[in-house]
């Protein structure tokens, strides 16, 4: 299991990747591998919204399964990878670059430094 | 967690397992898509040795499973496999299931989480000289589908496949090891064979790598209850539990076709009967969803603001890729072509009633 050591974590499985002003979210490796095939994201939340820590941005369809998706931080959504319906199974493949979800301008250093970092995410998944 | 003889290739194979009928499972190796693909396009492996094997025994066997099933035996020659299902006297589903003709007895064989319940059932209307033996323990079972089957099965047999019909079966040996080789399968593949074979983790290791190394050039895939699942739902085979249980009856379960009301008395018939009678007042139907999104099972059907109806079984179909379903819907409401919409989280999206099988 892919986790990189430079990105931050959720227990929901979520990563966030800071740079400078602009967080990039997506779901992790591990998420995608107990997801299994991954055919549609369906975003309910929109670019500018306010989101809280927590807050339910929208759901992510697998064969087997549907699964809701977090904002694991608080701030304004400033980009939808909206491509990734062309080719859902592309959070599958590249969880970490190409399958990113949402862009955040976080609100709040604090919840970026107390989520997990790599070694907390491993120990979490028992990996 | 009851293992099957297979569990240590699962593990060995990358499988994901997953506890599933009392059975340590595997639900997908590579992937669903890639899998379903597989059995399509060549060929796929399933390990389905949960599935419970019951031997009707003794001069009355016959007598026996005519009134506990639905489907007519007397048409049932040596042989031959007959799909079925037995119901309660009020016409509800106690199980889905395969009827042999193995000479001078029977084989029935049923779905693993109904095995204790069948098993009481058939004991309580048990009558004459019959012995009902649960081998279920005692079988391992492989179904290798898809239309190079046969030319993977072919090099390990001297029994002629091409000669057994679909819904046939014979005994014979499969990698040296002795089976029933049955022309059945749940994918809805033509070429699709089932081999029974009795429960020894070295024989069946043994059985597993012949069959891998026979398909290599086809490029032979294992697969998992996932994609057994998206391939039964292209053809619409109906899931015990899902798509009936013993809230409906075969007829409402679309399942006329096994059940033969003028074969003679049988468990159910006078329910049956009556419910004909008085028109059905909900039925099984395919829907195709008109959005991305899934309606899986327990989504509500609605026809404007009134419910009609609930999905039973729903998927993306790997080969069509569009989002299928079955559900029951009510009369009134369930003529093909009728458009439907189904709430899915909070969204009612549209979907139409359609022709099943999905696929041809």
């Amino acid at each position: 299991m892919n986790t990189p050591k430079n990105l931050k974590f959720t227990n929901d499985h979520e990563w966030v990747d800071v740079n400078g002003a602009v967080a990039s979210i997506g779901i992790t490796d591990y998420a995608q591998s107990e997801l299994g095939d991954i055919i549609y994201l369906d975003i309910t939340a929109a670019v500018n919204d306010q989101v809280k820590q927590g807050d339910v941005i929208g759901t992510i369809e697998a064969v087997k399964t549907v699964s809701e998706i977090y904002s694991p931080i608080s701030g304004k959504i400033v980009e939808i990878n909206t491509g990734i319906n062309d080719v859902p199974s592309i959070i599958n493949t590249d969880p970490y670059e190409r399958g990113w979800i949402i862009k955040i301008e976080p609100d709040n250093a604090d919840e970026i430094s107390n989520l997990l970092d790599d070694t907390a995410y491993i120990d979490l998944i028992g990996q | 967690m009851k293992k099957t003889t297979f569990n240590n290739i699962h593990k060995k194979a990358g499988g994901k397992l997953v506890e599933f009928a009392g059975y340590e499972m595997p639900i997908q190796y590579e992937g669903i898509i890639a899998e379903h693909k597989a059995v399509r396009e060549s060929v796929g492996v399933f390990d389905v040795s949960h599935m419970g094997e019951v031997e009707i025994h003794g001069n009355d066997a016959f007598a026996f499973v005519q009134k506990l099933t639905t489907n007519d035996v007397s048409k049932l020659d040596k042989g031959k496999v007959q799909y079925s299902s037995m119901c309660l006297e009020n016409g509800g589903v106690v199980d889905d299931l395969l009827v042999y003709h193995c000479g001078d007895y029977y084989m029935l064989v049923i779905n693993a989480s109904n095995i204790d319940k069948d098993l009481a059932w058939m004991e309580n209307n048990k009558f004459g000289d019959v012995e009902i033996k649960n081998i279920s323990d005692e079988v391992s079972l492989l179904a290798v589908q898809g239309q190079n089957a046969l030319n993977t099965l072919q090099k390990l047999t001297d029994t002629d496949l091409s000669k057994i019909e679909y819904y046939n079966f014979e005994f014979g040996k499969v990698a040296g090891i002795d089976c029933i080789i049955s022309h059945t399968g749940y994918t809805g593949e033509k070429v699709c064979f089932e081999i029974y074979s009795k429960t020894n983790i070295e024989q069946s290791e043994k059985l597993w790598s012949a069959i891998f190394e026979a398909g290599a050039e086809y490029s032979i895939k294992p697969c998992g209850l996932g994609a057994r699942d998206t391939l039964r739902l292209e053809y619409a085979f109906r899931l015990y539990g899902n798509d009936m249980d013993e809230n409906s009856n075969p007829l409402e379960a679309g399942l006329g076709w096994i059940t033969k009301l003028d074969k003679g008395e049988f468990n159910g018939r006078e329910a049956m009967l009556k419910c004909k009678a008085e028109g059905l007042k909900k039925k099984l139907v395919g829907f195709i969803v008109d959005d991305r999104m899934v309606a899986r099972q327990h989504a509500e059907v609605y026809s404007g603001d009134e419910k009609i109806g609930e999905v039973t079984s729903g998927s993306m179909s790997p080969m069509l890729g569009k989002n299928i379903g079955l559900a029951y819907i009510k009369e009134g409401f369930n003529k093909i072509g009728t458009p439907i919409e189904i709430k899915i989280r909070d969204k009612k999206v549209k979907a139409s009633i359609v022709k099943t099988p999905f696929l041809n």
